[in-house]
């Protein structure tokens, strides 16, 4: 029999190389599922927010009962949301995707129609004035400007996002939670500090990414200021 | 629709409400650790922000804490201090990570809210010669009560959801009934969990909804 080798996994330390060489391909694997679900759920959240925020700033009833949802489905725990839906999908990611949707939308519902709201309304009848028929006036003047403000609503459904999936380890479907979930029922230190730094590493450049992307997409917004 | 039988079933069970695993003492433990670890995270908070706010200084620490705070996972947190040697503390790492998750917002609202404070009106407390504290306690925190106040619910509503993560790390709560219900394969026990989990939240957030609207129409701010 060999003697047990005595690098830092054997001593079971906080910070271990040999785990990052050892196990690349699993990180590798776990960051790919966290970003997938992320960007799966915050795209889906976008698709169904936008025209949410449109329709209830169009019709000013629909407003009211709109954030009253959201809100409520903002207020349900993590953990909750995603047991609720266990008897509609079952064991999937598709559970996970769905739980991190219904948060994204709830961020950005809001962001959205506080950026349409926000729009002054000198401008609208400018455009009025000009000849814009209201689909014109929506996809060329008022979503253009809800751009910043809708923006920051997304950076934060991203970290949010990311943050969250992690509780998807209950189902199986955390990405780099499931290392940590994994990591804690056998008191692995590295790999539990590991993912959860890789866990923060990714929420940030997600948001430097989408603050990047914001820049490019708002040139005006800097030419007012500067 | 079975599913949601079988939780109603759940429920009905005087069974699951009783002894140790019971729903009233996983409740009890759920509204006794949110109590505490809000009153603790208030008292750490609030006071940094009020003079942190008074003085106008540590503005971007005190914005940012918010966005850095949503940034790291509580499930990471939790299992983090689980693996330290606080861990064999009890409760230990369920409290440090609820406090740390809490302090955040309320530090962010607090500040932002003495920050918006209309300064003419500080200037002219000022000038009125009152005292840093009498302006302190008599001019700016009643002002900026509203967004303090919004703070601590968010808080609140934080703690709540933290604390049922906190279950897959061991700890106790309601969200124990939902990780013994996946452990034990049981959907319906996994459903009343959330929907009990869930109504505890909307509970709470319900109550500070209604403190704010008979709060006197002084500290309800102008909106």
């Amino acid at each position: 029999m060999t003697a047990p080798p005595d690098d830092c996994l054997a001593r079971n330390e906080w910070i271990c190389g040999e785990y990052l060489s050892t196990r690349r391909q699993i990180l590798l694997d776990a960051v790919v599922q966290h970003l997938q679900l992320t960007a799966v759920s915050v795209l889906v959240g976008l698709v169904i927010a936008v025209p949410l925020a449109v329709l209830a700033r169009r019709w000013g009833w629909a407003a009211g009962p709109v954030l009253a949802v959201t809100t409520i489905l903002y207020t349900i725990p993590s953990l909750a949301m995603f047991s609720l839906l266990l008897p509609v999908y079952g064991l999937s990611a598709t559970l996970v995707v769905s739980g991190l949707v219904l948060y994204s939308l709830t961020l950005l519902v809001r962001n959205i129609l506080a950026g349409l709201r926000a729009v002054p309304e000198e401008t609208r009848q400018a455009a009025r004035g000009m000849g814009y028929g209201p689909i014109r006036l929506l996809l060329t003047v008022e979503l253009p400007l809800a751009v910043p403000a809708s923006m920051a609503g997304l950076r934060i459904a991203t970290v949010s996002a990311v943050s969250l999936v992690t509780v998807g380890a209950i189902v199986g479907f955390g990405g780099l939670g499931n290392l940590i979930y994994a990591g804690m029922n056998t008191y692995f230190k590295a790999q539990v500090l590991t993912a959860s730094v890789l866990c923060v590493v990714i929420a940030v450049a997600a948001d430097l990414l989408l603050l990047a992307v914001q820049r490019l997409i708002t040139p005006w917004t800097r030419a007012a200021r500067g | 629709m079975n599913t949601l039988t079988g939780a109603w079933d759940w429920l009905g069970d005087p069974a699951h409400w009783s002894g140790d695993d019971g729903v009233w003492h996983r409740l009890a433990q759920h509204l006794v650790l949110t109590v505490v670890c809000l009153v603790i995270s208030c008292l750490i908070a609030l006071p940094v922000a009020l003079v942190l706010g008074h003085l106008g200084k540590g503005g971007a620490l005190a914005v940012n804490i918010s966005n850095i705070g949503r940034a790291v996972p509580t499930f990471a947190v939790l299992v983090l201090l689980l693996l330290t040697p606080l861990g064999k503390w009890g409760e230990g790492p369920t409290v440090v990570a609820l406090v740390l998750f809490a302090v955040p917002p309320l530090l962010t609202n607090a500040y932002v809210g003495m920050r918006e404070v209309d300064r003419s009106v500080v200037r002219s407390a000022r000038g009125m010669g009152m005292t840093g504290r009498q302006m302190l306690f008599h001019v700016e925190l009643p002002l900026s009560l509203p967004m303090v106040m919004n703070g601590v619910r968010i808080a609140a509503v934080q703690l709540v959801a933290t604390a049922t993560i906190a279950a897959l790390a061991g700890g106790g709560g309601l969200g124990r009934i939902i990780t013994a219900g996946f452990n034990l394969a049981s959907t319906p026990q996994v459903v009343a969990g959330a929907i009990l989990v869930a109504v505890f939240a909307l509970i709470v957030e319900g109550i500070f909804e209604i403190a704010e609207r008979l709060a006197p129409r002084c500290a309800r701010g102008i909106r």
